[in-house]
């Protein structure tokens, strides 16, 4: 297939001036842009759940997490003992019959307050990071969304309470308390602890205001506060989902400081149980590692929660 | 292979020919560049993809050689792995790539390493994100000579600026010392052309090296870099979408389509007779080669046009009634510009006539000046007037930082105008609101360029379409969804779309669902914001005969905003030309064409690729270049780069969403 161009090529720079083409057999046309009906239709949400239950670290983590909270709502399933009933005639037992990890000084039964500590933990966890992230949610994506003196208001508030250490900020509170109950020790640590999440909504928030899908959106007629609603704040809400289940972990731990400190709910906590063991550690060691082995499980159960679910909303972000 | 074995050498016999010259040496010469029977695969987490199978080309020393196609056809991939450069998940899993006589395929990562930059030169895509912007432009040049090895005089400092100045940089010992922000993207690209060049390879990849400039930036670039390559025998690989570029910068064309090369040959006997069909397609929708304006599905049925297009479609009444017909006759002032627009001469300039009237528009923008307390206005649209009548295309044309979309924004009243007064149907829309204010929104509808943007990811594409008509409070849940069906299929797409996400959809597909969202509420007027820029030449092309069938349809008046004056020419019936905020040539596009008035104008034209070169079935834009001060040309561009409009999508925190 020599060229039989009658206008040579300016610059004849090879010898062989050949016009290729291939078969049509094997290089078939498509229709232009043709639709792909055979994939089954998958949403956002869709996809990310998709990715999530292929990751074990996911599997895992939930698995945990639902054994912990059966444990939180059914202590009675898992041991038939008080937590709270002391018998000093069996005081510092090693583990045996009757005593699944033996007791304490006081004669407390150690697998019982386990079991009955992951109450207290959970509670104060969940409550907390729920009301905190309303709180961050709310005035971050204010602030993000009608920018202006309302950001900066809002800003400097952020700013304020993220200066507040937030087991600081709870002990001064308890002193003013008298034996705070389970949701009073939550509602501090939430009041300050929502900083970061309003943090990030902002953010993420400032990003998806500026879409083109939003400006579409006001022009077809919607208003300022359903764009914020319908379609601002479901694409901006990943990021804080993946900090909300890592906070769950960090209210966990906070609870556990305070008890430790011997501020908490007075009740059985695990915290409380570690500051306790302490006495005993050259004679009963495994005393301060049991409550320790169950609040680090906890905490980097929801840990990794977030981990596998920031991987699954954000693939990009995935490390290979 | 003997004599390829330095390519310098090789290349030196074309060094006398110097610009443009017509040596006819070198028939004997061995490639520079052999790829034989390429495959690469990619691993993904869906298995394995064939992103290129079976790839052949040559490069000869001294020779221009264009890869063209679509976005996804193989052309980076098959350029990128030359180098090996292909991403982690990329592998070269069959075929040979010789380089210079050596077979490169297999070679330890050293040995590549060597090759790079010193003889294989890349210059990338965008200019934005390839220079590091904490280091000063010189800096960044005397480390690519440094890692060369390049033996320079009077130290690396003094080489960066005469490859800066020989890239075509004014001033270069002074914009040496500047970081890549205060750069214009054109002079960006002319420092990673000079990178790219520094260490004088004998073959330059150029990967859409001008894609994100405007045209005639792109223009003097590419004529710069011609020079340049062709004094220093340098082969150049050209990667490109454009056809029309690839004609006119190519000697030779590669023309690949999903991983395969479909057709190559020598650059002009590819355009004037294409073989395969896929390159037919390809040049019969290039915008740039082929423009006319397009008509309608229903006057092709007609033969209302000498184009020759089967007619495959049902009769209908004659386009020119086919505004009158479908203007919602519920508005008084539908029926009398349907009534002048029955009676009138397109010509005529009857205000009656005219849906949008915009009259001595301005913006001013407060922007920053040299210190923070300090704020300087901004005229990003100077006194525009304009009318757009029922049931036509006005295109307002410009290159970026012309004010065309500012003045989009305010036709559709996302933004309030500084001054002057945006009339729609005959109501100023300056202060209205409320149900009025609904009902202007019903009425003019916008489409925007970045098909990834326009789409909720959240919203399946029935709550897309579906949005405006409960926004509106318009029928109840199964009336809307015989709507939303009934518009998929305007923009021929299957109604099992419709429990689909943005995220399944080529790009293509997602601009023709806000298409259909766009006219969920029969609008008159539709905003077309670069609505094709973003898209491939053939999914062009089918968009912009979509947008023309519905124009025609259902009688929509549109007011298209766009860089490319290609598109124009297919689309527009009257044409604006913007530069700097205000409006430099206004007329109809057949006479803004042939008959440019403005300097300006004529150096749009002159700039469209490819626009020249004479092709069976279609004119030519013959426009001849106005002399043009280079210099003069640069500071213009610097000052664009300066306006807070252009500036706006580099700015890092900006971008980042700065929390």
């Amino acid at each position: 297939m020599r060229s039989d161009a009658a206008a040579p090529a300016p610059r004849r720079l090879r010898a062989n001036q050949d016009h290729f083409v291939a078969p049509l057999e094997e290089t078939p046309l498509r229709a232009v842009d043709a639709v792909d009906t055979t994939a089954a239709p998958r949403s956002m949400w869709g996809e990310a759940w998709h990715n999530l239950v292929r990751n074990p670290i996911f599997l895992i983590s939930a698995a945990l997490i639902i054994l912990l909270l059966i444990v939180a709502a059914v202590p009675g399933l898992f041991t038939s003992l008080d937590p709270t009933k002391g018998n000093l005639a069996i005081s510092n037992q090693r583990p045996g019959e009757g005593h699944l990890l033996g007791t304490t000084r006081q004669g407390y039964d150690v697998w019982a307050r386990i079991v009955y500590g992951t109450r207290t933990s959970l509670s104060v966890g969940f409550i907390a990071m729920i009301v905190s992230t309303a709180i961050g949610v709310v005035l971050g994506a204010l602030a993000g969304y009608l920018g202006g003196w309302v950001d900066e208001v809002l800003s400097r508030i952020t700013e304020i309470f993220f200066a507040l250490p937030l087991v600081l900020g709870a002990i001064v509170a308890f002193n003013a308390l008298q034996r705070p109950g389970i949701v009073t020790v939550a509602l501090i640590l939430a009041i300050f602890g929502w900083t970061n999440i309003a943090r990030i909504t902002r953010g993420s928030v400032i990003a998806v205001k500026s879409q083109d899908f939003i400006t579409a959106s006001t022009a077809l007629g919607a208003g300022r506060f359903v764009n914020l609603v319908r379609h601002v704040l479901p694409n901006a809400i990943a990021p804080v989902i993946v900090t909300a289940t890592v906070n769950l972990g960090v209210f966990i731990v906070a609870e556990a400081t305070l008890s430790f400190l011997g501020l908490g709910t007075g009740g059985v906590s695990w915290g409380g149980d570690i500051s306790d063991a302490r006495d005993a550690l050259r004679t009963n060691p495994m005393m301060l590692f049991y409550p320790s082995a169950a609040l680090a499980l906890c905490v980097l159960s929801f840990i990794m929660l977030g981990d596998a679910v920031r991987d699954a909303l954000d693939p990009k972000a995935r490390k290979r | 292979m003997s004599s390829a074995a330095t390519p310098q050498n090789a290349a030196a016999p074309q060094h006398p020919a110097g610009p443009g010259g017509t040596a006819q040496s070198g028939s004997g010469a061995a490639p520079l560049l052999e790829i034989r029977d390429l495959d690469i695969t990619f691993s993904t987490s869906n298995g394995p993809v064939h992103a290129v199978r079976g790839a052949s080309l040559e490069v000869y020393p001294g020779e221009t050689v264009a890869i063209v196609g679509e976005s996804g056809s193989g052309k980076s991939t098959t350029a990128m792995s030359i180098a090996r450069l292909l991403p982690g998940n990329g592998k070269v899993t069959g075929g040979s790539i010789r380089f210079a006589g050596k077979d490169i395929t297999e070679v330890p990562l050293g040995e590549i390493r060597a090759l790079r930059g010193s003889e294989i030169g890349l210059v990338p895509q965008d200019p934005m994100s390839n220079l590091n912007p904490l280091w000063r432009v010189g800096a960044q040049l005397s480390e690519t000579l440094a890692a060369n090895h390049v033996k320079t005089e009077g130290g690396n400092h003094k080489r960066a600026v005469q490859l800066l100045e020989e890239a075509g940089l004014p001033d270069a010992e002074r914009r040496s010392h500047q970081f890549p922000h205060e750069y214009s993207g054109g002079m960006r690209q002319r420092a990673l052309i000079a990178m790219g060049l520094a260490a004088r390879p004998s073959l330059l990849i150029a990967d859409e090296p001008t894609s994100a400039l405007d045209v005639t930036v792109q223009q003097q670039i590419l004529d710069h870099l011609d020079s340049l390559t062709t004094e220093l025998g340098t082969s150049v690989l050209l990667i490109t979408h454009d056809l029309g570029l690839a004609a006119e910068r190519a000697q030779h064309l590669v023309v690949m389509y999903k991983g395969q090369v479909v057709e190559s040959g020598p650059a002009i006997e590819i355009l004037q007779n294409p073989r395969h069909p896929y390159t037919q397609r390809l040049i019969a929708a290039a915008p740039s080669l082929a423009s006319r304006r397009l008509v309608s599905a229903k006057e092709r049925a007609n033969g209302g046009t000498a184009a020759a297009v089967s007619a495959g479609e049902p009769s209908a009444a004659p386009a020119t009634h086919a505004p009158a017909t479908h203007t919602p006759g519920a508005h008084g002032a539908g029926a009398r510009a349907a009534g002048a627009h029955a009676a009138g001469s397109p010509a005529a300039d009857a205000p009656s006539d005219a849906i949008i009237s915009v009259r001595n528009l301005t913006k001013q923008f407060m922007i920053r000046g040299t210190t923070p307390w300090q704020r300087t206005p901004f005229t990003a649209v100077d006194d525009v007037s304009f009318d757009l009548r029922r049931g036509t295309t006005m295109a307002i044309v410009g290159e970026s930082g012309s004010g065309k979309s500012t003045v989009a924004q305010m036709v559709l009243k996302l933004l309030e105008p500084t001054s002057g007064s945006v009339v729609i149907d005959g109501r100023d829309i300056k202060d209205i609101a409320g149900k009025e204010l609904m009902d202007l929104r019903r009425r003019v509808q916008p489409i925007f360029q970045n098909p990834y943007g326009t789409l909720d990811p959240m919203y399946s594409i029935y709550r897309t379409i579906e949005e405006p008509l409960r926004l509106h409070g318009i029928g109840d849940a199964k009336s809307r969804e015989a709507k939303v069906r009934d518009l998929l299929d305007k923009v021929a797409l299957p109604a099992a779309m419709m429990r689909r996400y943005p995220n399944e959809l080529s790009g293509g597909q997602r601009q023709r669902i806000a298409i259909a969202r766009a006219l969920a509420l029969d609008p008159e007027i539709v905003v077309c914001d670069e609505a094709v820029s973003a898209l491939d030449v053939l999914v062009q092309d089918q968009v912009l005969n979509l947008l023309n069938d519905l124009q025609s349809e259902l009688g929509l008046s549109y007011l298209f905003i766009t860089h490319d004056l290609a598109v124009v020419r297919q689309i527009a019936d009257e044409t604006i030309v913007m530069e700097k905020g205000r409006v430099v040539e206004q007329g109809l596009t057949d006479d803004v064409f042939h008959a440019p008035r403005e300097e300006y104008t004529k150096r749009l034209l002159a700039a469209i690729p490819g626009g020249s070169i004479p092709l069976a079935g279609s004119e030519t834009i013959d426009v001849e270049a106005p002399v043009v001060d280079e210099e003069k040309l640069l500071k213009a561009e610097q000052d664009g780069a300066r306006s807070p409009l252009g500036a706006e999508p580099e700015d890092p925190f900006t971008a980042a969403g700065h929390v």
